[in-house]
């Protein structure tokens, strides 16, 4: 930070104000990026660190407050000012055109002209060139959909470097990436920190912010509660500062599983053929065991549990709840069986974002809710909201359309969807990505309290300590198929790590 | 946890109190808006009635708007699920066509006394209605297709099918008299000075009350709308998504063979080119009634409203002598109009 330490900062926001409809998301909000520095914007869900992100980037103008640049104060009025001021915007579910190759998208309203034409050649060159200095390798012709999330992030990267950005917002970077893909994200970080690039990384992984980041400045309630050099962040302060009071206990304590404990699921060879292949898994769970599947993203792991809840058709196999044979043909047979599938998208895949926490809660299982042959909507309403109370959902109330929930609470609406139900097996894929500290813990208590009703529980997880800490049992995938066994006792990060990347057997 | 919460009964009971007030809330909403609407129709038909020189509030004519508009608005009811689903349905006007000719023809060969006739002839009306509504569906479930496109080829094909059976000429009826009471009959034509009301409207308004509870208050109305908001997650909720579009199509072309049998009671004959055009009529009147083209929202009141819209400009410029080509500019700024409206308050409240 040599340079820039000289005179003004590259970023200086000063009491930034920013009112929704009932809800103060910033109150004063100042904050500061130097060149060439990575800042890490922290706090849990709906502390402000989206909206602030979102006013930088002129995708949202602020009620008040002053914004300047290398001392100068400007108006960022709309995405194309931030542009030119050299602010680039990286958010967590990209904004590429699927259709468009890389290179496109790359040059992507700042196309090379000749003429009236498009240069397509310039454009080739120009992308070489960016992704050349940064020695990054992306198949340039291939078109976004097709590209890993990985390498759409690097087309991002390159898309604001393309634009001379010289700050750029990465917003939860590496929630997707696999561990060998986040070190080369960090790597690329390194280099571009070393060009007087400056980051503010928003994360909810505190493990990983002392690599990255700098300096840590901690949100909460739409207040900046604390600047501080990564260094001096130690992460228990750093957890107090987020939430407002220390959480002692990151995992509950899980109760052991009886030695007589009834299979409840029992999966035997199977086999599928959506996305990653499934070949030949095998593996039960008892009645008041929690199974953790750990592995890379891409191993499989999500086509498993995917395969077991109907949502994609088994090949070969079998599949039994209570010892019935259970027939998978859809989700609907599985659901009958008694199987929940929380998945792992939320927004995608688990909710009608624009229906309301009533019907959202009740979707799966309105036939518990009829009178003759008409929905029973005070009978829905009344199963709601013990729900809300239960799950402590924060919602004006059960008529709330689930799309203006936070992260954490349209997740524990999927999870009021399938509580109602009288289902033995819950399959969680990454039950907690994305959301705060605070719902995380809320989510394992629950997790206990459906093994205290002998429910038997998979769980699928990127984060390490996740899967360690609130797992039996541990096994490990990798190219579709379970490569290793680990009692809760015996899973060691380093053991784990070694199966899932197939240093180990 | 460790911070203190309130307790969960509490919770539970504030919850309680917060649905019953949002239900009152919407219901006063939902009042207020059908007040506002119901005002604003007032007084815009006392205007239109002054422009049209007194002509527009007489009884008769009023009865006439809403028989006018009986076709469209069921075919419009069909219309409401489809598009619900973010799908969209082409091919009514011409299964209007295909089902009145089949039925002319079926009645044509039956003799089976007046109801036993009229039974006949409809129901078998309904099953190519349905018959072609499902066929639409197939591509759409099995091999996700756009409906855009199977429904245009069934536009085709539907219409075509009915000229080849009629020999592109209208077929009259042998034997009216089974047909005579929907076709041109009156209920409660006895009243003094009340002209009555047509059977083509009270056959609407059974459409529109059964498929107004169907989407509002079974659970397969709930699992359209749910469909149109998110396949996936409907799916994953165990909702047969195949079986729910496919009965949207179903849906669709049976109120299409409805509206085909008014046709050929009203006229006598089954027409091949009944219904020419009748799918962007019904499409303009479910859009204009405020259902998303995106899918996910909509509401059959809506578009009863929508298609009565549409009925009563028609009717208003007819008595005010605006000649035809004129009538179709301004029915095309109003529909416009209409939605960039429905636009505009959707936003006004998404601030508040």
């Amino acid at each position: 930070m040599s340079a820039a330490a000289i005179g003004a900062p590259l970023l200086r926001m000063e009491g930034i104000v920013k009112t929704f409809p009932g809800v103060r998301a910033l109150d004063g909000v100042s904050f500061e990026v130097e060149a060439g520095e990575v800042h890490a914007l922290v706090g849990e869900n709906g502390a402000g660190k989206s909206t602030l992100m979102k006013i930088l980037a002129g995708a949202q103008p602020a009620d008040s407050g002053e914004i300047e640049i290398d001392g100068k104060r400007v108006a960022i009025d709309g995405p194309r000012t931030a542009e030119r001021l050299g602010i680039g915007m990286i958010y967590q579910e990209f904004n590429l055109v699927p259709d468009l190759g890389v290179i496109e998208n790359i040059v992507l309203g700042v196309e090379p002209r000749r003429g009236i034409f498009l240069d397509k050649a310039a454009a080739a060159s120009e992308a070489a060139k960016v992704l050349g200095e940064l020695g990054i390798a992306l198949p340039l012709d291939r078109h976004a959909r097709r590209l890993s999330v990985a390498e759409q992030q690097l087309t991002e990267i390159a898309k604001c470097l393309v634009r001379k950005a010289r700050l750029i917002v990465m917003d939860e970077p590496t929630a997707a990436l696999t561990d060998r893909e986040t070190d080369a994200l960090f790597a690329l970080i390194g280099k571009l920190k070393a060009q007087h690039v400056a980051f503010v990384y928003i994360s909810h992984r505190l493990e990983e912010l002392p690599r990255i980041a700098d300096r840590i400045t901690v949100l909460r309630d739409g207040k900046a509660i604390e600047t501080r050099a990564a260094a001096e962040m130690p992460q228990d302060d750093l957890i107090r500062l987020m939430v407002g009071r220390s959480l002692e206990a990151h995992f509950p304590d899980l109760p052991p599983v009886a030695l007589d404990a009834p299979v409840v699921l029992d999966v035997r060879d199977m086999s599928a053929a959506s996305g990653v292949h499934v070949n030949d898994v095998a593996f039960q769970v008892h009645a008041g065991e929690i199974v953790g599947l750990a592995g890379l993203v891409g191993a499989g792991r999500t086509e498993i549990v995917r395969a077991i809840a109907g949502a994609d058709v088994p090949t070969k196999g079998e599949i039994r709840v209570d010892g019935a044979r259970v027939v998978v043909r859809s989700p609907r047979g599985a659901i009958h069986a008694g199987i929940a599938l929380i998945t792992e998208d939320r927004k995608a895949q688990g909710l009608v974002l624009g229906m309301t926490v009533r019907e959202n809660t009740t979707l799966a299982h309105l036939g518990q809710f009829l009178r003759g042959p008409f929905i029973d909507r005070p009978a829905e309403t009344q199963v709601t909201n013990t729900e809300i109370a239960e799950l402590r959902i924060r919602t004006p109330s059960a008529e709330q359309i689930v799309r203006n929930l936070s992260g954490g609470n349209q997740q524990k609406v999927v999870l009021a969807k399938w509580l109602i139900g009288h289902a033995r097996v819950f399959l969680f894929d990454e039950p907690t990505r994305g959301i705060d500290i605070g719902a995380k813990s809320e989510i394992y208590t629950l997790m206990v309290e459906l093994l205290r009703h002998g429910a038997a529980i998979v769980m699928v997880s990127s984060e390490l300590p996740e899967v360690l800490g609130m797992s039996h049992r541990v096994l490990v995938v990798r190219d579709g198929g379970i490569r290793a066994e680990f009692a809760h006792a015996d899973a060691t990060p380093d053991k784990v790590i070694a199966v899932a990347t197939g240093v180990a057997a | 946890m460790a911070d203190p919460q309130p307790p969960k009964a509490d919770v539970k009971a504030v919850m309680d109190e917060r649905a019953g007030a949002a239900v009152a809330q919407k219901r006063r909403a939902a009042l207020l808006r059908f007040v506002g609407l119901a005002l604003g129709f007032i007084v815009l038909v006392k205007v239109v009635d002054i422009l049209a020189h007194g002509n527009f509030l007489e009884p008769q004519n009023l009865t006439n708007v809403l028989r006018q508009i009986a076709v469209n608005a069921i075919l419009a009811v069909g219309q409401t699920f489809v598009i619900i689903t973010a799908g969209i349905d082409l091919s009514v006007g011409s299964i209007i066509g295909l089902c009145s000719v089949v039925m002319t023809l079926v009645a044509n060969t039956l003799n089976l006394g007046g109801p036993g006739t009229f039974a006949v002839t409809m129901l078998v009306g309904l099953a190519v209605g349905c018959a072609a509504g499902w066929v639409n569906a197939l591509p759409v479930v099995r091999l996700g297709l756009p409906p855009f496109i199977t429904t245009l080829a069934m536009m085709q094909v539907a219409r075509g099918l009915a000229l080849e059976l009629a020999h592109g000429q209208p077929i009259p009826l042998n034997n009216t008299a089974p047909f005579d009471w929907i076709g041109t009959g009156y209920v409660l034509n006895h009243i003094p000075r009340f002209p009555g009301i047509s059977w083509q409207v009270v056959v609407m308004a059974a459409v529109a009350v059964v498929f107004w509870v169907v989407l509002a208050r079974l659970p397969f109305g709930r699992y359209v709308l749910a469909l149109g908001g998110n396949e996936e997650a409907a799916r994953l909720a165990g909702i047969d998504t195949r079986r729910v579009k496919t009965l949207v199509y179903v849906i669709s072309g049976g109120c299409a063979a409805i509206g085909g049998m008014l046709l050929m009671a009203r006229f006598s004959s089954g027409n091949p080119v009944n219904g020419t055009g009748a799918e962007l009529q019904c499409i303009a009147a479910v859009v204009v009634g405020g259902t998303s083209l995106m899918g996910g929202r909509g509401s059959i009141i809506g578009t009863f409203f929508g298609a009565l819209l549409i009925g009563v400009l028609n009717n208003v410029m007819n008595l005010i002598n605006i000649e035809s080509y004129m009538q179709q500019i301004v029915l095309g700024a109003v529909i416009l109009f209409a939605v960039v409206l429905d636009e505009l308050r959707k936003r006004y409240l998404a601030a508040r």
